[in-house]
């Protein structure tokens, strides 16, 4: 399933965030979306998964979520929205025990999805006992149980440490090598963009626009952080950002 | 550019320092503020106080005309215990207490929950509520003896209005405070409604309720004993009437000291059953 915003402009109280935006994430393919800070970035996330309603254009689903999709349109979060009070298993079984499942197939998915996230030894820990990257991986496994067509993921490893972001993102390739899963992912860090995006769309500062659409082609499981031509492709997104980012920072100080 | 400030002035000032005094410890000042289990100190205060008092009657410096002795009032406890009048006063005060809270609880967290949820229901009962706290529900009594009867109905009434209007601040309070992000999250994975409320709100207020509860019970206790006062003949507070009403200083202490019990006692029930519903706080 393909997920496209089309012409779509946003405001929050008199102030325009997003202007004109149109955007397509193609299934079985990682969508970046990178942008200076108060681009709009996570709310065109929130428009693309029917948490908010753009004030023009519309957001739209193309072609059926595969059969068995029991949330089309899944988040991740950027802190990681784990109930405190469940462990995690019971985060796991909670988007699950919504459904018309039996107790037995939601085990089964429970158990299968902690598998995949290689947390199955810490099925009964409480969130609170977990480090920042665990919970992440937590949060992962959820969303992987409702077996989403498209992952919408905000800033997945921005509240994590560099060397614990490192871990996740060969986690995240690894997956995307089994599932093939489509994602939108919402990131201010270009490493985590050329590492992990198929197509990587620079916005730019408020009112947000896309400015350039980059794709690149090497497969993911073959990306090394030491080559050339990402570290290319870092630079000249970079050099797209980079004033933007400067006009974003001086507008922000100077309100 | 400045760190090369800070660096040229750190420089010299580092250089000379080492041979300037005696190296001495730096000063600790991190300390307090961190309130610990110490189990045995409640007791002991109590055990002190009573054993000065005990002693303080003992030696006639304290005389039993203002003070009775505390192994005076612990006889008629005894008593009280043997002859089983104990539980004909007790029983019905507990009754009293157990459905006027449970209906003042329930109706409680229910407004609390829908001004925490509902803006219609916060602009339309946030202002009632706070119109309500202040009333002094004792007054309210004779007015709940036309309402409700002059027996058994207009107790519950008055202990469920009384834990009524904390509990609903408590609650909606709590609501307000439960983490909007968890909510988010609840609406992105398709839970229904109900599912949110009951998963992700009603836990979230948990512990706000569970403090509340704390007060709404204590209130629940000083009411017990009113409206036993003003129109009861079992009961702990109609006996502590009575006791006072013939100078039986001695009963009247002891009925004191029953209701203070149940005061500990509810709220060791309640730690427990914190300890149960929040133990994922650790």
């Amino acid at each position: 399933m393909d997920l496209r915003l089309a012409a779509v402009s946003h405001a929050y109280g008199g102030v325009e965030v997003l202007r004109d935006v149109t955007l397509e994430a193609p299934a079985g393919r990682i969508t970046c979306l990178v942008g200076p800070s108060g681009c709009g970035k996570s709310t065109l996330l929130r428009l693309m998964g029917g948490l908010e309603r753009p004030d023009k254009g519309e957001a739209l689903m193309l072609g059926e979520a595969p059969a068995g999709s029991l949330n089309p349109l899944t988040y991740v979060f950027q802190h990681f929205a784990l109930l405190p009070w469940r462990t995690v298993e019971g985060n796991v079984r909670l988007v699950l025990e919504d459904h018309p499942l039996s107790r037995a197939e939601r085990a089964e998915i429970v158990a299968d999805v902690l598998a995949r996230t290689r947390l199955t030894d810490f099925a009964k820990a409480w969130p609170r006992q977990l480090s920042g990257g665990m919970r992440q991986r937590v949060a992962i496994a959820r969303a992987l149980a409702v077996r989403p067509a498209v992952m919408l993921m905000d800033e997945p490893l921005s509240a994590l440490d560099a060397q614990t972001r490192e871990l996740l993102m060969d986690d995240l390739v690894a997956l995307w090598g089994r599932e093939r899963f489509t994602a939108v992912y919402v990131t201010h860090n270009l490493a985590e963009a050329v590492r992990l995006g198929h197509r990587i769309a620079v916005l730019s500062r408020r009112p947000g626009r896309v400015r350039e659409i980059a794709e690149i082609d090497t497969p993911l499981d073959q990306r090394r952080p030491d080559d050339p031509a990402l570290a290319a492709a870092q630079t000249r997104l970079w050099r797209l950002l980079r004033e933007e980012a400067a006009d974003a920072d001086r507008e922000l100080t100077g309100a | 550019m400045t760190d090369a400030t800070f660096s040229a002035a750190a420089a010299p000032a580092e250089a000379t320092a080492p041979s300037a005094g005696t190296p001495r410890p730096v000063p600790f000042r991190g300390g307090g503020f961190q309130p610990r289990g110490r189990a045995w100190a409640g007791p002991l205060v109590f055990v002190l106080l009573i054993a000065v008092w005990e002693w303080g009657s003992a030696s006639g410096w304290i005389t039993p005309l203002t003070l009775p002795r505390p192994s005076a009032v612990a006889g008629v406890f005894a008593d009280l215990w043997a002859s089983g009048r104990l539980w004909e006063h007790l029983g019905p005060s507990l009754a009293r207490l157990a459905v006027g809270s449970a209906l003042g609880l329930a109706a409680g967290i229910g407004v609390g929950l829908m001004i925490g949820l509902f803006s219609l229901a916060r602009a339309g009962l946030a202002p009632l509520v706070a119109a309500l706290f202040p009333v002094p529900k004792i007054a309210l009594l004779p007015l709940f003896v036309i309402w409700f009867g002059i027996d058994e109905g207009s107790k519950y009434a008055l202990i469920a209005f009384g834990v009524f209007t904390p509990t609903v601040v408590a609650t909606y309070g709590g609501v307000d405070n439960v983490d909007r992000s968890l909510i988010r999250m609840g609406q992105s994975f398709g839970m229904p409604w109900r599912s949110i409320v009951w998963k992700i709100v009603l836990p979230g207020a948990a512990p706000a309720i569970l403090s509340g509860m704390r007060v709404s019970l204590a209130i629940a206790i000083i009411l017990l004993v009113a409206a036993e006062m003003l129109g009861a003949e079992t009961g702990v507070g109609a006996f502590v009437l009575t006791a006072g009403a013939l100078y039986d200083l001695e009963s009247l202490f002891c009925g004191v000291a029953i209701l203070s019990g149940l005061g500990v006692a509810i709220s060791f029930l309640i730690g427990r059953l914190e300890r149960r519903l929040l133990d994922w706080r650790g």
